[in-house]
């Protein structure tokens, strides 16, 4: 596995103090980045000559509840020339929202919808923002913290919890 | 059988044509090719070479308005709720479910906000294969107790309130 | 079932076209699972494809934060379904990797014929003639693990069970008809005509689209991206394998099928070398705070392992605080696992990158020259997205 050797110093001079590296994890190092940076660091990521992260392996959010910045976004990326992988993460504050990477690699389309529809993070600019899992319509995102494992109480699901005292009653 | 569904009494002549009539239906049981998850694979299986189940009169049928009887195969989502109920609708009497799976019957491991806790919720069953999958050979043997059952009905002969379990095995 | 929306009609010199809204519905025989697929069509031409997924969506991720680590090897079967002993492997060495442990030799040549010989399932398109070997392999899995699908064999620090006696032979004797019955399948497709007109040059994907979409195993490898994790990145014991890595150039249906044909060959040929290797030893780590006792008397005699044994039992073990992302090589591609741990008996989220899930995308792309319903079927079957592992 990859950790050492990775030439990140003359991609991350443009950030400054707002781009750091987090080296917590012993597998592959990893980048946390303000979602205001985080498409031109990708970009600069996948087009740097040395470094090449063409392939985005995978977006993974995280429900941090009780703690804040509540919502993280993790980016793993992998260079197939240079056989690196990378991770990035993003931490989001309630209500989440951070642009959308599709314009960097294709295959985020469908990982970012995922991502909204379970946690509820919402991504600008992505070309079509709806729920992949749940159908249109559903209320809540099933894997928040505070989103109870059976859901909540309907025809279907006589066993669930019942559902918090919303405006209007229920 | 229209206006002659449950009219008779039990007499030798409808006893008998009750038994030609469940004895076609039995032994031509046709169910639509309804695989979910992973029920599906051994349900495939069960169809395939080694556990035929063409020799008890089953033929995989695509569409639901030709077959007989759905096998539930699979765990059934509340997105996927509608569906099986609608297929279920689509199909002509006589119509005949088998839940397959610990998922069709009751939801199985994924106890979760997604997932309906037995399909039976939805449509009702009349058997219930268990296994998590459930063999082949179980579901060859829920196709048999499937065949006991029919033989049991009474399609000519009247039902009494106190007969009304149909097909008790 | 099929619905049919007639959005505009269009009179054109040569008659009357129709642009309709097709549903292939996701009760169909010939899309792979529950998958629903929207069809924007020109009479018969395809203009755009949507696949709608969700209807298999169980919930697995949130299941995962409440089990334990041992109980959460029978819901990672139940991903890939195709594949079982596939998917336990990740999850284990993910686990693994955060505990600072290693299962032992003999521990990990067992998971690693246990991985190819689901390999081998896991590439079988459901051609009635691969039926029989699907028997014969499950016939193996039940002799190894008492199961034929669901092996949920592995556990954190090896296997659950040691081989029986005279499961090397049975295996050794597995490969040597499977390797002469996949020369007899070849033989039966690869001059079939009628097979060529459909398979080849539809769909093609180009290297770049290909890494752009994520596309990851057979399905990369045939666009001419040479990327095999398991070569390249090698986990347990692959370093000591010698296999090829199938690579083919022009990233169509017939270049896909190709390369999973041929990767079986070299799966039959990784399960023979490992079945010579193997060494006799444990199956599973000796710490007994992460597995039960490899010696299952001690548990009559030692008031210690027993007390061990029921924490395991009761509580499982605890994994340290960290996270990790480990990436094996699937028969469908990537498998990824991303855990985070929080120090305590359970995950604090176990994330799964799902290769048939990044597969399907392709599909809606219009990178691929895909013109006729047809070549629709023919693109699903080739990308052979597994519905379980798409919704998790």
């Amino acid at each position: 596995m990859l950790r050492n050797g990775l030439p990140l110093a003359p991609v991350l001079l443009p950030f400054g103090q707002r781009v750091s590296i987090d080296n917590s994890a012993t597998d592959m190092p990893c980048l946390l980045v303000p979602p205001a940076d985080l498409v031109d660091l990708c970009t600069q990521l996948r087009d740097d000559v040395s470094l090449r992260f063409d392939f985005l392996s995978d977006i993974c959010g995280v429900d941090l509840h009780p703690k804040t910045p509540r919502f993280m976004l993790v980016y793993h990326l992998f260079s197939l020339p240079h056989k690196w992988r990378l991770r990035i993460k993003c931490h989001l504050t309630d209500p989440p929202i951070v642009p959308t990477v599709t314009q960097v690699w294709t295959t985020a389309n469908w990982h970012e919808r995922e991502a909204y529809d379970l946690y509820g993070i919402t991504f600008d600019g992505h070309p079509d923002p709806r729920r992949i899992y749940m159908w249109e319509g559903y209320e809540g995102y099933p894997m928040r913290r505070d989103f109870p494992l059976r859901g909540y109480k309907d025809d279907y699901n006589p066993m669930g919890a019942e559902r918090p005292a919303k405006e209007g009653g229920r | 059988m229209g206006i002659l569904s449950n009219r008779f009494q039990d007499n030798v002549f409808f006893t008998s044509s009750d038994a030609i009539i469940n004895w076609s239906r039995k032994s031509s049981l046709w169910p639509q090719t309804f695989g979910i998850a992973c029920c599906a694979i051994e349900m495939i299986s069960a169809g395939c070479a080694r556990y035929d189940l063409d020799r008890f009169g089953v033929v995989f049928r695509p569409s639901p308005r030709q077959s007989d009887v759905m096998i539930v195969a699979g765990t059934v989502t509340r997105k996927m709720a509608p569906i099986v109920r609608r297929l279920y609708d689509q199909m002509a009497e006589p119509r005949y479910v088998i839940a397959m799976g610990t998922c069709a019957i009751s939801g199985g491991v994924y106890n979760t906000y997604a997932v309906v806790q037995g399909v039976d919720h939805v449509i009702p069953v009349d058997i219930h294969v268990a296994g998590c999958p459930p063999r082949p050979e179980a579901l060859l043997h829920g196709f048999v107790q499937l065949q006991e059952k029919i033989t049991g009905t009474k399609v000519l002969r009247r039902q009494d309130s106190a007969d009304a379990a149909v097909g008790t095995i | 079932m099929t619905e049919v929306t007639v959005i505009d009609e269009v009179s054109t010199d040569t008659g009357l076209t129709r642009e309709v809204l097709m549903n292939l519905g996701p009760q169909h025989p010939s899309t792979h699972g529950v998958l629903r697929l929207l069809l924007q069509m020109d009479g018969e031409i395809i203009e755009r494809v949507e696949p709608h997924i969700g209807l298999l969506h169980r919930g697995t991720e949130k299941l995962f934060e409440s089990f334990t680590y041992t109980q959460i090897f029978p819901l990672t079967d139940r991903l890939d379904y195709l594949c079982p002993p596939s998917n336990n492997l990740g999850y284990a060495l993910a686990v693994e990797s955060l505990l600072g442990i290693e299962a032992p030799q003999r521990a990990q040549y067992i998971r690693v014929i246990m991985a190819e010989l689901s390999m081998d399932v896991g590439a079988m398109t459901s051609l009635l003639y691969t039926m029989r070997d699907r028997e014969m392999v499950m016939d193996l899995m039940e002799m190894i693990t008492g199961v034929r699908m669901h092996t949920s064999f592995c556990r954190v620090g090896g296997v659950r069970e040691d081989l029986p006696e005279g499961a090397e032979a049975r295996i050794l004797e597995f490969c040597n008809i499977f390797a002469a019955r996949i020369s007899d399948y070849e033989t039966l497709l690869d001059n079939n005509r009628i097979f060529l007109a459909r398979v080849e040059n539809i769909g093609n994907i180009t290297a770049e689209d290909a890494i752009a979409l994520g596309l990851s195993g057979p399905n990369l490898r045939a666009s001419g991206v040479d990327w095999d994790i398991r070569r390249d990145d090698p986990y347990e014991i692959y370093d000591q394998l010698e296999f090829k890595v199938i690579i083919r150039q022009d990233g169509d249906c017939y270049d896909r099928w190709k390369c999973r044909v041929d990767e079986m060959r070299e799966s039959l040929s990784m399960i023979r070398q490992c079945v010579q290797q193997m060494p006799q030893g444990d199956i599973l780590v000796d710490d007994p705070k992460i597995a039960f006792p490899v010696d299952k008397d001690l548990l009559s005699h030692s008031m210690e392992t027993h007390i061990h044994h029921f924490e395991l039992s009761a509580y499982g073990f605890k994994v340290p605080a960290g996270e990790v992302y480990t990436a094996i090589e699937a028969p469908k591609g990537e498998l990824g696992y991303y855990l985070i741990s929080d120090g305590s008996e359970k995950p604090f989220r176990l994330k799964v990158r799902a290769p048939s899930f990044v597969n399907l995308q392709a599909l809606t792309e219009r990178t691929t020259n895909i013109k006729y319903l047809a070549d629709v079927i023919a693109m699903l079957g080739s990308l052979d997205p597994v519905m379980g592992e798409v919704d998790k």
